[in-house]
């Protein structure tokens, strides 16, 4: 809406929650105009209402007032808390993705951002994604700190290496936006930059048929769990000697030393890369450490293969069914 | 009074004439000259890496400089601007040369300290331009990990071991504060009747003890983690490079108020000697610089909204920065009031001071928007963060920086400066700082993300906007350079209180003799006591 009027100074508004962005942004601008303008002008006026008219003037004895100040303190604290209230409610909506959202894999790698697509399609700084669907982008780095930044999406996340981030947006044009890597990075960061393309649902889906893919990561995640024998030990039935995965991811999971934890994807990610740190209940801690050996991608791909063997939060876990 | 104006014959700056007797002086006034002198020569260097910067800007391709180049000028910027010229700025000149003036005391407590902290900040500046001029740094001032640990190929290190040197030196000058402070007021100089200027020194102070360590313990550890693979933030080691953003931001966020806290204590200064006035509610400017250095230390987690850091963690630090607003909002709203009913002169230092008022108040409110969590998401690490910093940082702590400048200029040098050369400085430096920096908001909400060396060309217009306001910027800190110089020689005599004020440091000569009064001075009333005639008659 905001963007329609006054094209110069917004970003174009593609997201179900650009225009409310905009909306706090509109009013913070509109404050801060209030309170700029009529200070300054004040403090003008006074300056030349009150300008020295002898040289030796002294102005009058005027030291306080405690009524002023209370009232000076209290009313910008109260602005203050609605504006809080107001972002806070606003910034709960963007950090949590609904759960219907599909997801796609983002790795910030110097210099480029590499997608792939529940479906298997892969692309690089490109991102082709429907209109009226949620979409969560689950991100990672491959070196050093990246940014993932739509402005027609208003949607911001750092890509941090050792660990996995997301954020999340349901597209409303369809068109081509900017794409940026926010977080410095080194030699040609700013040529880290590519295009969110927004598309009807059937576009998308035209779009996706047209590519060419290897099938769903779980696929590749699934070779990958055989490579590197991780199925030597998680078994489909808990007989292992690692829990089995069947149902696990998304379920709360009780630890040694009676701590639970969600087995959502930085739980997966920590047990493969620091498989000490949070043990399964009642099992040993055996399993070794996976890092260095397995690529962000193909952490990815696990986590992609270790989803599809299903799991919700009324599924009983592996370790708790021992 | 009359007499001291013609007392001139011996004061610090004749007290010796030797290289030496400047080099090895302990006098705290010929050291605020020495900081004068380097942050100058900083400043200027600083300058020119920014003057890069803009013209790069100027088109959307990179045709100026290389890539690399680029982003060696803008962490140099960064560096020799936050480290060298920011934060020692109104501190070590102006305060160097005040604290003790304005409490009746003849030194600091401790003066060879004093020196010690000059000597330490030039041994941090030269390693500093040995690392930018060198080889040059391209991690940002910032120098986030892991890029600044393992993938940099730039003089990393010897720009971390410069920041850490110069840390000394902030820290060393923040416990001569607070020790002068305590111990040395004058009888009768209780601390209600502090001038401003000194309660904004003091939580100065505290912010400089108990934050730099952070920031110097953090820097040795990149260090470490650089040149031994000590495993810290770099996660391939074991390391979180999350928790380097944590440690850089609890001080680097309250470095911010080292830098503008000293610039609001020369702002109440200002307000209550050009309205020859006391200043509206004394007790609460005093005390919001208290609050202000205290809760700027709980606000740092609002760099790392985006950072992966908890959103939850995001809510309490949006709420801890909206409440350490209020009481920059107090001031702003005293000072204002400090002009009702004054005696307003418009001499140079009150053009700094009314040009201040509005760029403090743009830089202090679209800090609310940034502390705006889910406006943070978008605008974070683009031109909008740029320019607010540089409100601050540059509309408020060097605009202020000048403002005491040519109010105190008199006193150091005992010579006056043209009037009209120095408001002319002071509208261009206000003209021309809005206008570089007025366009960068706009450039961040259309989100170019800042330190980009390339752009989408739909943000040129508004680059070459902010490059042109900076040739004007660049016009406002160019004359001072000439005038300031200028009326050391040629300028008219200044007597001990040219502006008609009140202040301890204006019953001593101008220039001061080396032990600032001759008899130490007995303090009987509030600062900022102003009596018109009509009462003084009563009374």
């Amino acid at each position: 809406m905001w963007s329609e009027l006054l094209p110069s100074i917004f970003p174009a508004s593609a997201s179900t929650f650009a225009d409310q962005v905009d909306h706090l942004y509109a009013f913070l601008v509109a404050l801060t105009a209030f309170f700029t303008i009529g200070i300054s002008l004040a403090a003008l006026y006074l300056a030349v209402r009150y300008r020295r008219r002898s040289p030796d003037e002294v102005g009058h004895p005027i030291h306080g007032s405690m009524a002023l100040e209370v009232t000076w303190s209290i009313i910008p604290l109260l602005i203050m808390l609605v504006i809080f209230g107001w972002s806070a409610a606003l910034f709960m909506t963007i950090s949590r993705a609904p759960s219907d959202a599909f997801e796609v894999t983002a790795i910030g790698k110097r210099w480029m951002w590499k997608f792939q697509h529940p479906s298997g399609q892969r692309e690089i700084n490109e991102l082709h994604v429907p209109i009226g669907q949620p979409v969560r982008v689950l991100i990672g780095s491959e070196d050093v700190l990246h940014s993932l930044y739509i402005p027609a999406f208003r949607v911001k996340m750092d890509a941090v290496p050792g660990r996995f981030t997301s954020l999340w947006f349901e597209a409303t044009e369809p068109g081509r936006y900017h794409l940026f890597c926010a977080e410095f990075c080194g030699t040609n960061h700013s040529g880290m930059i590519g295009s969110v393309v927004v598309m009807t649902q059937g576009d998308y889906q035209a779009w996706l048929a047209g590519g060419v893919t290897q099938g769903p990561p779980e696929i590749a995640g699934r070779q990958l769990f055989e490579e590197l024998a991780c199925n030597t030990c998680h078994f489909e039935q808990d007989a292992g000697r690692g829990p089995s995965l069947v149902g696990m991811f998304g379920s709360e999971i009780r630890l040694e030393g009676g701590q639970t934890v969600t087995a959502n994807e930085a739980y997966v990610r920590e047990s493969i890369m620091n498989s000490q740190a949070q043990v399964v209940e009642g099992y040993a801690p055996l399993m070794p450490s996976f890092q260095g050996l397995i690529s962000e991608e193909g952490l990815l791909q696990l986590v992609a293969y270790i989803r599809s063997l299903g799991g919700t939060a009324e599924s009983t876990t592996a370790g708790a069914a021992r | 009074m009359e007499s001291a104006t013609n007392a001139a014959t011996v004061n610090y700056l004749t007290a010796g004439h030797t290289l030496k007797s400047w080099l090895l002086t302990k006098d705290h006034k010929r050291i605020a000259i020495l900081y004068l002198l380097s942050i100058t020569v900083f400043f200027v260097i600083g300058a020119l890496y920014a003057l890069g910067i803009r013209l790069e800007l100027l088109t959307p391709e990179g045709d100026f400089v290389s890539s690399d180049a680029y982003n060696r000028l803008f962490t140099g910027h960064g560096i020799i601007m936050v480290f060298f010229v920011l934060i020692p700025s109104i501190p070590a000149t102006l305060g160097n040369f005040l604290v003790p003036m304005m409490i009746g005391a003849r030194d600091l407590a401790f003066p060879r300290i004093n020196l010690l902290s000059w000597y330490l900040y030039i041994a941090g500046g030269i390693l500093a331009l040995w690392a930018v001029l060198g080889g040059g740094v391209d991690t940002g001032w910032t120098f986030y990990a892991p890029y600044s640990t393992m993938a940099s190929n730039s003089s990393v290190v010897l720009a971390g071991v410069a920041a850490f040197v110069a840390g000394f030196s902030s820290i060393l000058t923040g416990l001569n504060f607070i020790v002068t402070i305590h111990k040395m007021r004058a009888p009768g100089m209780t601390w209600f009747r502090l001038p401003l200027f000194i309660w904004a020194h003091y939580a100065t102070a505290l912010i400089m003890m108990l934050g730099t360590p952070v920031i110097a313990i953090t820097l040795l550890m990149v260090v470490l983690e650089r040149a031994l693979n000590l495993g810290i933030f770099d996660p391939r080691l074991g390391g979180d490079p999350v928790l380097y953003q944590h440690l850089f931001w609890f001080y680097s966020h309250p470095a911010v108020y080292i830098m503008i806290l000293p610039a609001m204590g020369v702002m109440s200064e200002l307000m209550s000697a050009f309205s020859r006035k006391g200043i509206f509610g004394y007790t609460f400017i005093a005390l919001s610089s208290l609050a202000i250095a205290v809760i700027g230390f709980l606000v740092w987690g609002h760099h790392l909204f985006v950072s992966s850091q908890s959103v939850y963690a995001g809510l309490v630090f949006s709420l801890l920065s909206y409440i350490v607003a209020v009481p920059s909002a107090i001031k702003v709203f005293n000072w204002t009031a400090t002009l009702y009913r004054g005696s307003i002169s418009w001499e140079p230092p009150m053009v700094f001071a009314l040009c201040f008022i509005g760029l403090f108040l743009i830089g202090g409110l679209t800090g609310v928007f940034l502390a705006a969590t889910a406006l943070d998401v978008h605008v974070h690490d683009t031109y909008f963060v740029v320019a607010h910093f540089h409100y601050i940082m540059v509309g408020g702590a060097i605009v202020m920086f000048m403002g005491g400048l040519h109010y105190w200029w008199p006193k150091m040098t005992g010579r006056m400066y043209p009037f009209p050369a120095a408001i002319t400085a002071a509208l261009l430096t206000f003209v021309g700082f809005n206008l570089t920096f007025g366009p960068q908001f706009i450039l961040g909400y259309l989100g170019m993300p800042r330190r980009y060396y390339m752009y989408p060309e739909e943000f040129q217009v508004l680059n070459v906007l902010s490059t042109a306001g900076a040739t004007i910027l660049g016009l406002g800190y160019l004359m001072p350079m000439f005038y300031l110089p200028w009326s050391l020689k040629y300028g008219a005599r200044a007597g001990a209180n040219p502006w008609g004020v009140k202040g301890l440091e204006w019953e001593s000569p101008s220039p001061p003799p080396t032990e600032n009064f001759p008899e130490t001075p007995i303090v009987t009333e509030p600062a900022y006591t102003y009596v018109r005639e009509q009462e003084a008659e009563v009374v």
